[in-house]
């Protein structure tokens, strides 16, 4: 898929520059397997190779069952895959979890109600063993970041929807890690508030340099995000497409109403739809 | 939007309670008076006689018991019961601590691995289904046989630890599934920090599983009451209030009124039993969500 498909060695990888570092995820024939050995087993990924370039936007949208979530999962090495390679941030995938090189951001906000937001935010600090003042540091940083400056010691519940989801980003982004998982962190908010967090959090990203891995079923969201689309088919998950979309950087309310965001939108719209004729033909050939 | 303030929340709290007391001695008075003679119906209701003295005593005569001396020329009732509430009150709240402790520790275990969920639970249960007054004499035997570390089981030792059998069980079974209800995003959120099991269950799990675990301690301390009263008249251990309930029970066809003023301090030390976790509840939610509370 890539050419430049080098996962470096780590001692001269660091003279050469920038095209000899690692990728920040690569997938090498993975396939997931629920129900091994049993009478239904489900294919939910088979044999899927995937590149993510450093400082990337990549966006997973599929058909509900095509494993996009899996995908994401296995990329947070929070399921093992049943065959092939996981590479993050050029270690193994489990390793750059205990390393915690990936932050993860979820539908729900999924703050915890006794913290306070600031505390919620130093939660991953803490795992890393920072002493007090270096986290208290850290979270106003964060909170200025997501704006939400002035609600550090708010409880989470006094906040709306979608400062939630901020403060989850802000925890997310905490220790600074150089990858960001994203398992449609705002499909539970109202339409608004949903461009304005996409616009935010693309600034975010690109002023940290994060790569972003970001799971989503609505087509204009991929588009406006990303700077590649990856379509997949269900039963069994596959990648079936991998759309580039050219909207380039500074993307902005008008980048909606570009002719280059139609062509993106159409062009996935169209992946899409050759995705749900062979998900149906698959359907009744498969049981 | 003007919250009440703490004062006048709790003052709040105060009349309600002595209202609901009042509802009660207004209704219990009024049946006494005004029931029919020989029972019949009213509105197609079935209503029993009107009950008499010996079967409701009147809620003044109760309460002059309590000042009455206790025997001849002994010390007053409300200050001999006062004192025993006091006594069984000490003994319920060890047994409820080491109980709630026994429970928590418990459901740990079962929540770490589903075997010992299954390995365990079914003793739990028959546990429970075995009543206590036929283990009763088998606990109260131990008495000055046992000796653990040189030190020796003591009599009020059989009572406690029958308060401890009525008051983990709940315990277990609401912080297990307390334990269990962290949502599962969270736990992922954890896993992907990764944070060890105890971390997370010190982080997470306990924090969730607080509004169900308020229901089960008050359940447990509601037990941990009966299964000591119970372990008093069984053990025949004096200074609680299982021996007076048990012998004014006695004297019930001569003085009814007696018995209630015994009834009445045992549900006493229920119901301090039930505060404690209460302000245990307020202290620990203070900060949460008012609604999240069940």
């Amino acid at each position: 898929m890539n050419p430049v498909d080098a996962v470096a060695g780590d001692g001269a990888a660091e003279e050469v520059g920038a095209t000899a570092a690692a990728d920040a995820v690569v997938l090498r024939g993975v396939s997931k397997h629920f129900n091994t050995g049993r009478k239904g087993t489900v294919h939910a990924l088979d044999d899927v190779d995937l590149t993510i370039r450093r400082g990337e936007f990549v966006s997973l949208i599929g058909p509900s069952g095509c494993g996009k979530s899996t995908l994401l999962r296995l990329i947070a090495n929070l399921i093992e895959p049943t065959a092939g390679e996981v590479v993050v941030n050029g270690k193994p995938a489990r390793q750059a979890r205990r390393d915690q090189d990936y932050g993860m951001a979820f539908q729900q906000a999924g703050l915890f109600d006794w913290r306070t937001v600031a505390r919620n935010v130093e939660l991953p600090l803490e795992m890393k063993g920072w002493d007090k003042a270096r986290r208290r540091e850290r979270s106003a940083e964060m909170l200025r970041m997501v704006k939400l400056d002035d609600f550090g010691r708010h409880m989470p519940w006094q906040l709306s929807g979608g400062m939630q989801q901020r403060v989850a980003i802000a925890r997310a982004l905490a220790s600074h890690p150089p990858l960001l998982l994203m398992d449609e962190p705002f499909g539970a908010l109202d339409e608004m508030t949903r461009e304005h967090m996409q616009a935010e959090l693309l600034s975010i990203c690109a002023s940290q340099g994060t790569t972003v891995v970001f799971v989503t079923h609505s087509i204009p969201e991929a588009v406006y995000l990303s700077d590649r689309v990856v379509v997949m088919s269900a039963r069994p998950g596959r990648i079936t497409e991998i759309v580039p979309i050219g909207l380039g950087a500074g993307r902005d309310d008008a980048t909606r109403d570009r002719p280059e965001f139609f062509a993106g939108v159409t062009a996935v719209r169209e992946a899409l739809r050759g995705v749900e004729g062979m998900a149906a033909m698959g359907g009744v050939d498969d049981r | 939007m003007n919250p009440p303030s703490a004062l006048a929340r709790s003052a709040k709290r105060v009349v309600m309670f002595a209202l609901a007391i009042g509802l009660v001695v207004v209704a219990w008075e009024l049946y006494r008076n005004l029931g029919p003679d020989k029972g019949g119906k009213v509105f197609g209701w079935t209503v029993l006689p009107k009950a008499n003295a010996r079967v409701m005593p009147s809620v003044a005569d109760i309460l002059g018991r309590f000042a009455d001396p206790l025997g001849r020329g002994g010390e007053a009732m409300w200050w001999f019961l006062t004192k025993s509430a006091w006594y069984t009150l000490q003994l319920a709240f060890l047994g409820f601590l080491i109980g709630s402790l026994l429970g928590i520790g418990l459901a740990v275990v079962m929540s770490r691995l589903r075997i010992f969920e299954r390995a365990l639970m079914p003793y739990l249960v028959i546990s429970q289904t075995v009543p206590l007054i036929a283990l009763a004499p088998l606990i109260a035997g131990w008495g000055g046989k046992l000796s653990l570390f040189g030190w020796e089981w003591q009599r009020w030792t059989s009572v406690v630890t029958m308060g401890v059998f009525l008051s983990f069980f709940p315990v277990a079974l609401g912080t297990l599934r307390g334990l269990k209800s962290a949502p599962a995003a969270s736990v992922e959120l954890m896993d992907s920090l990764a944070a060890p099991w105890r971390v997370t269950l010190v982080k997470l799990r306990f924090p969730a599983a607080v509004p169900h675990m308020v229901p089960a301690l008050k359940l447990g301390a509601a037990g941990a009451v009966i299964g000591v009263i119970v372990g008093e008249i069984s053990v025949g251990l004096r200074g609680g209030v299982g021996r007076p309930i048990i012998e004014f029970a006695r004297q019930f066809s001569s003085d009814p009124a007696k018995v209630y003023t015994a009834i009445l301090a045992a549900a006493v030390v229920g119901l301090v039993m039930a505060m404690l976790v209460s302000a245990f509840d307020a202290f620990l939610m203070r900060r949460r969500p008012k609604e999240a509370v069940a």
